[in-house]
């Protein structure tokens, strides 16, 4: 029987799916973190294998779940930060373990955690029930929040709590949107799966309610808004930010907050196909741009590390929100080519802040001088990171930022002058941060420091890589999925 | 004996209605141990009224969801949350309720918005369960009110859960919605999770450590 098995009909969206779930039952189960620390890189490389496959197989759509050209690009960047992340947790779990921060025990935890998160992203990227969807971000939030509080101190815990209520509330509000659009489709579509699938919604979008379509999108816009970090419904962020592990950091910055705004543009796909609706896009802009501008804002002068990397990414958040609100195949190709990249430099920038804490032993940035003398390595990437997520070239953010203020410029004049006010503001305020951290004479602990270079270097040769020269096979890709978002 | 349409319906709006009112009781009421048995009584209306919801569309699997309500929100939950509020010392304690007036007026002020928001969008449809969207949608608002104006976490936390019993008699009062039953087991879980993970756990282990404070109220319960 087993001869007769044929490889080409396992469905790669099972692989993806089962593999991570099937981890993190085990893991509880698993004594011994070394282990655990393997079997997670293990698994998150044979689910990255299964999502790059889609790009050859496309497997048929179901009430349930679906692969169509936007989500699998968006599945195969969460793969990769999610297998390159658990590299670099590795080392950086060892290092917790031997400083005693954290427990063996709670070590197992974690890993089980960050294969059920893996698990939630993926389950939310591949769902066209928008119901399942919305389980799957409910899941992802459940699970990082226990993450974030696992150092059990009082900011940590204060953190998580913070987090819990804000990102439950948001996600509470999205469910509610998403009960009025099944409420609408019902007299349609006919009770049942069919009428809470993206798909046939999408077909069906002309013959909704607009009305009701309307007041389901606000409660998704702040529902998910909440989990995307848009200003004014940000607070979590930064603090979630800050006191969770950093390889928590570098997923939730990279990945979480992608997943949420996927969520947010696959209602925004639905109000644009239905034509009568509200158009989403100014109501995405002012969010974007406020977010833009506070998070540009509040990097001026920010004490600890991890909470100055927390504000640009709600800044970048805004950009991209108020890319994909602008609409228009030049914008939302900034906004799909911006995700990418963002999640890229910003995960990196984690990888090796997580490094710096740990050898400094603080995340204090006044505490924290000279890196490019003591750890070249280190310092030298934090600096290319930094360097890139500024919107400097040659990193490919440049590329996707110039088009987005040109685009904007030719468009939306008055715009565009606080967009480029907002990324100047940022500029502005990183270089300083940036000159103290990387250069001068070194202070605090110059020892040598066990870092997992290859997740940091990767990710950012593919960022400058990008910058330098795009694929033609990319760039149509992305003019298709634009051309989809409308 | 129920066999008239129009009192069925009376019924699932009589059960709807009266899970505003009693979020209304969540709002004012000051003592910690009373929100509890507040929360047990809204989530036993709202057991009662997703199982009406059942045998009204005839949907058998909105039974799970109804017992799901009964048992866990209605049972398990509150006995477990008086547990912790005994273990932490805190039931005997008044909360001050901000400005408790001014918290009813605006909880009347948001049930009329969710009036006028949801009214016109429901009568346009159609559909029975109209009235159902309302009073849900109501709920959620007050359990928001609710979660603003306390600040205890306990009561935070009843809060967040009113606000989940409003959502699940939105879902279950749209007729078919398919995946209620793992939205209603996603959200219970959700709660369960980190009300005894996140709290029990930590609060525990700040037992363990030296804060003197904690090691006195420790030993009270223990004695």
């Amino acid at each position: 029987m087993i001869a007769a098995f044929d490889w080409a009909e396992i469905n790669p969206v099972h692989v993806i799916l089962t593999v991570p779930a099937a981890t993190a039952a085990i893991m509880i189960l698993l004594p011994g973190y070394r282990l655990g620390a393997r079997l997670n890189v293990l698994a998150s490389l044979v689910t990255l294998l299964a999502a790059l496959s889609l790009f050859y197989v496309r497997p048929p759509t179901n009430a349930y779940l679906f692969v169509d050209d936007f989500n699998v690009y968006l599945v195969v960047l969460t793969c990769f930060v999610c297998f390159t992340t658990s590299v670099f947790s590795a080392s950086y779990i060892d290092h917790e373990l031997e400083t005693g921060k954290l427990t063996p025990a709670y070590t197992r935890f974690y890993h089980a955690m960050f294969q059920g998160m893996v698990f939630a992203m993926t389950l939310a990227l591949l769902a066209n029930s928008l119901g399942l969807m919305w389980v799957a971000v409910e899941i992802a939030t459940m699970t990082t929040v226990v993450m974030v509080g696992i150092y059990r101190t009082p900011a940590a815990i204060k953190a998580s709590w913070k987090y819990f209520m804000l990102a439950s509330f948001g996600i509470s509000l999205a469910l509610f949107g998403t009960t009025l659009i099944y409420f609408t489709a019902e007299p349609v579509i006919g009770s049942g799966d069919a009428a809470l699938a993206w798909t046939t919604l999408r077909e069906h979008a002309e013959a909704l309610d607009p009305e009701v379509l309307n007041l389901a999108f606000v409660f998704v816009l702040v529902g998910y808004g909440t989990k995307v970090g848009l200003v004014p419904l940000h607070a979590w962020l930064p603090d979630a930010h800050a006191e969770g592990p950093t390889p928590i950091s570098a997923v939730l910055s990279g990945l979480l907050l992608n997943v949420a705004l996927y969520a947010l543009l696959r209602f925004k796909m639905l109000l644009a196909a239905n034509g009568h609706a509200l158009t989403p896009g100014p109501l995405m802009i002012a969010m974007g741009l406020s977010s833009l501008l506070f998070g540009a804002l509040m990097l001026y002068r920010r004490r600890d590390i991890k909470r100055l990397f927390s504000y640009s990414s709600i800044e970048h958040m805004g950009l991209i929100t108020f890319a994909f609100g602008l609409g228009g195949p030049l914008a939302n190709f900034t906004g799909l080519l911006h995700m990418v990249l963002h999640s890229l430099t910003k995960s990196a920038i984690f990888f090796a802040v997580g490094h710096i804490t740990q050898v400094k032993g603080t995340q204090d940035i006044s505490k924290i001088k000279g890196l490019t003398v003591s750890h070249p390595l280190l310092g030298w990437s934090l600096v290319a990171g930094v360097v890139a997520i500024a919107g400097l070239p040659p990193a490919g953010l440049f590329m996707s930022e110039f088009l987005l203020v040109s685009s904007t410029f030719a468009r939306e004049p008055v715009l565009a002058i606080v967009l480029v006010l907002g990324l100047l503001i940022a500029l502005g305020n990183l270089a300083p941060r940036l000159q103290g951290l990387a250069f001068g004479a070194p202070e605090g602990n110059t020892g040598p420091v066990s870092a997992s270079v290859v997740p940091m270097t990767v990710h950012l040769f593919l960022v400058i890589a990008a910058g330098l020269y795009l694929p033609a096979s990319l760039v149509t890709w992305f003019q298709h999925v634009s051309a989809m978002l409308g | 004996m129920f066999t008239d349409p129009k009192l069925k319906l009376e019924i699932a709006y009589m059960l709807g209605g009266s899970m505003v009112v009693v979020s209304f009781g969540l709002l004012y009421q000051s003592r910690i141990s009373a929100v509890i048995n507040i929360f047990a009584v809204h989530a036993t209306i709202l057991g009662l009224a997703v199982a009406w919801q059942a045998q009204l569309q005839d949907t058998p699997n909105l039974y799970i969801t109804a017992a799901i309500a009964l048992v866990f929100k209605a049972g398990v939950i509150p006995l477990a949350l008086h547990h912790v509020v005994r273990k932490m010392d805190i039931h005997r304690t008044i909360e001050t309720v901000i400005g408790t007036g001014l918290t009813m007026l605006a909880g009347v002020g948001l049930v009329a918005l969710a009036v006028m928001v949801m009214h016109p969008v429901t009568v346009r449809s159609g559909a029975l369960v109209a009235a159902d969207l309302i009073f849900a949608l109501a709920v959620v608002l007050l359990a928001i009110l609710m979660m603003i104006t306390r600040r205890n976490a306990v009561t935070q936390v009843v809060g967040f859960m009113s606000l989940e019993n409003g959502l699940i008699l939105a879902t279950a009062g749209v007729h078919g919605m398919p995946l209620v039953v793992e939205i209603s087991v996603a959200l219970t879980v959700l709660v369960a999770y980190v009300v005894f993970g996140l709290f029990l756990f930590r609060i525990r282990e700040r037992f363990d450590s030296l804060d003197i404070h904690y090691l006195d109220t420790y030993r009270r319960v223990q004695r």
